[in-house]
């Protein structure tokens, strides 16, 4: 399985429902972009999501969540520590093996920053450790990608090139945007959120940014 | 100002210590203190480094048992912390660490003797347990982001290392160095029950009146501490911890039978051993408990008050002396060093040295308490005003420290206070093995007597004092919504 179904999403904080119930369904081969203003309830979708389908995600979630005591390579490796035994990974963590090494280094380059492969992760820009977080996604590799806000901190050309390399490594993707024009460009379908409910689900082509503006 | 909780916290606090000021007793009993103060001084500034090689070899031994103990606790207290979070493993880890190091001493010293391992086991069970809570604290501070976007999976190892040690590995080494510095001292205090260690040096060189050798041990002491940046590097620290098991000296050997005898017979209360039964047992242990228990446990939290409000007066007097809005380079060094030496020398040492000088009453005591953990808070404290950005405008002299200093810091100051209360209950009780009245001149008048089931009564009392004491004073950090840092 690689698209979901999932119906009955709900969320409260202190008492007041923030999200839903909704029902959302994204078949293999979608590429979905979640927008709305913000607070309406995007980020809390994106983790509602993540909780059903753990097991097949590769998530950036939108405080990345990285270690930043580490240099960049384990934060990267740590997308594949359920492929190794724990033999390997307290190795991994003392001596990289070449192997993973080169892997990680290839996906870092593909992101314009193989040269920050053992810096620790602390001493980044906000930008660059975005990255790190996109990479670590891609490194794990999962069938779904569920990314909250993966280009906020990136500059233009930058935001285009994570973009066109999140599109090509992965079939099915729900990405919480708040840039409608990246959204249009990257996506094949739009979920319009407003007040923790769908106020809009249309295939990309037949919309424009007007189109989707109403929501803000 | 009456109405802020913590004045009036403070206040309730001042009052017990004044109360308790009229039931304790506090008198210089020594014929002649000045002179034997004068005398003190005087060997200090005139230290005595080579009168004989024991000096080093008490140094020696000293690192060694710090090195071995503090190792051992940490390795035990780390696979405590992890699974410190079920309740068994907390009572016992709050009970180990209620027991004062010398209290473990004495309690080995009956069955292994002068092994090494008396001293060993001293240091490294009550670190133990100390580790086991600090370092569970520090790793629950550990940002759960990452281990939560882990795949699915994971080995918990793997995901132990990856998302908490990096993260806490920082504060995990700070803390485990600064216990180590705790570990010196305490190593050095195990002298005073007889192990080979600085304080068996100190207390034989007093005896004698040798103050210039005295002088000379405490002087070593407190550049081996202040050195330690310099001696003890992670590259090295190995070589220490592998090394430092061939520096406990030889000791004498275990008797095996008087382990045996220790526990099955010296241990039982001695109506059962002597066959009365239960009924023997109840006149037994009501009369353990008013002539020993009550007493020790009333002179203890007396002495403990006192100490606490003199601990706190100390400090606001003292962290200015190293607090950058005051005075010039000159009178900061001079702070500095008075407060590296109040806070290096155990309170153990402290009170030892002033009994000495002054004769036996709790005064040596309550000074010695005040000045090691006022020169700890005072220290810290100091440091955190130097944090502090006053408006340019500000008041300058005494207003400045009144107006400005003092309602900035006052919080953390009582954070660390109530942090050290239990602190300083333990060492209350200790000092009693040098006479005063506390519960540990009752434990070790009954090793004396070879009454050891009284002893681990006694003993078993104060461990259950400290963790009221503890949990008492977390009950009041929380109250009063104080923030506590656990290296202090």
């Amino acid at each position: 399985m690689s698209g979901f179904d999932l119906s009955g999403l709900t969320a409260s904080f202190g008492g007041e429902r923030v999200i839903g119930p909704l029902s959302l369904t994204v078949k293999q081969g979608e590429q979905v972009a979640l927008v709305g203003k913000s607070g309406a309830g995007k980020s809390t979708l994106i983790r509602l999501i993540h909780e059903r389908v753990n097991r097949e995600s590769s998530l950036v979630p939108q405080d990345l969540g990285l270690v930043n005591a580490l240099p960049v390579f384990h934060n990267v490796f740590m997308g594949q520590l359920d492929k190794h035994t724990t033999w390997y990974n307290t190795l991994t963590l003392i001596r990289p093996f070449s192997r993973n090494r080169d892997e990680v280094r290839e996906l870092l380059r593909a992101l314009g920053m193989a040269e920050k492969l053992w810096l620790p992760t602390a001493s980044l820009s906000g930008g660059q450790r975005q990255r790190v977080a996109i990479a670590r996604a891609l490194y794990r590799n999962a069938p779904v990608l569920l990314a909250d806000e993966p280009i906020s901190a990136l500059d233009g050309p930058m935001a285009h090139l994570v973009m066109e390399l999140l599109k090509e490594r992965f079939q099915t993707s729900v990405i919480a945007l708040h840039d409608v024009e990246m959204a249009l460009k990257y996506c094949s379908r739009i979920v319009g959120i407003q007040d923790g409910q769908v106020a809009l689900d249309e295939s990309s082509k037949r919309l424009t940014a007007t189109d989707i503006t109403s929501l803000y | 100002m009456l109405s802020s909780p913590t004045v009036r916290t403070s206040l309730i606090f001042v009052a017990v210590a004044l109360i308790s000021l009229l039931f304790a007793d506090i008198a210089i009993t020594a014929s002649n203190p000045w002179r034997d103060l004068g005398n003190f001084f005087l060997g200090v500034l005139t230290p005595n480094f080579f009168s004989s090689e024991g000096l080093m070899t008490a140094l020696l031994r000293t690192v060694a048992f710090a090195f071995v103990g503090v190792a051992l606790g940490s390795v035990c207290g780390f696979l405590l912390s992890l699974v410190y979070r079920f309740l068994p493993v907390r009572i016992f880890c709050a009970f180990i660490r209620a027991i004062h190091e010398l209290f473990w001493a004495l309690i080995f010293l009956q069955f292994f003797g002068f092994h090494p391992l008396t001293g060993v086991l001293a240091i490294a069970i009550p670190y133990s347990g100390i580790f086991a809570k600090v370092y569970s604290e520090i790793l629950d501070e550990a940002d759960p982001e990452p281990g939560r976007l882990l795949p699915p999976g994971t080995g918990t190892i793997a995901a132990f290392l990856y998302t908490r040690i990096p993260d806490c590995w920082v504060q995990l080494r700070t803390y485990t160095a600064y216990r180590l510095e705790c570990g010196l001292r305490s190593s050095a205090i195990l002298g005073f029950v007889g192990l080979p260690t600085l304080g068996f040096y100190l207390e034989s060189s007093f005896s004698q009146g040798l103050y210039s050798d005295a002088g000379a041990m405490l002087i070593l002491f407190y550049v081996l501490i202040a050195t330690m940046p310099l001696w003890v590097k992670p590259k090295i620290l190995p070589v220490y911890i592998l090394g430092a098991p061939f520096f406990l000296g030889e000791g004498l050997p275990i008797v095996w039978g008087n382990v045996e005898r220790f526990f099955t017979e010296d241990i039982v209360p001695s109506p059962l051993r002597d066959g009365e039964g239960l009924a023997g047992l109840i006149p037994w242990f009501n009369d353990l408990m008013i002539n020993e228990a009550m007493p020790g446990i009333w002179n203890t939290v007396i002495l403990t008050q006192i100490a606490l409000v003199a601990t706190g007066i100390l400090t606001l007097l003292a962290f200015p002396l190293i607090s950058n809005h005051f005075g010039g380079p000159v009178r900061r060094t001079s702070g500095h060093v008075f407060l590296v030496i109040a806070r290096s020398t155990p309170e153990y040492i402290l009170a030892y040295i002033l009994l000495q000088l002054w004769g036996p009453s709790m005064l040596p005591a309550v000074v010695a308490l005040a000045l090691h953990n006022g020169g700890i808070i005072g220290h810290l404290i100091g440091r955190q005003t130097n944090g502090i950005r006053l408006r340019p405008d500000a008041p300058t002299g005494f207003n400045r420290y009144s107006w400005e200093l003092v309602p900035r810091v006052y919080r953390s100051f009582l954070a660390f206070l109530f942090y050290r209360w239990e602190i300083i209950m333990r060492e209350t009780a200790i000092l009693g093995i040098l006479g005063i009245y506390t519960l540990g001149f009752y434990v070790d008048s009954a090793i004396q007597n070879i009454r050891f089931d009284r002893a681990m009564v006694l003993i078993l009392i104060t461990a259950l004092l400290n963790i009221g004491i503890d949990a008492l004073g977390r009950y009041i950090r929380r109250k009063l919504a104080l923030q506590t840092m656990p290296t202090c």
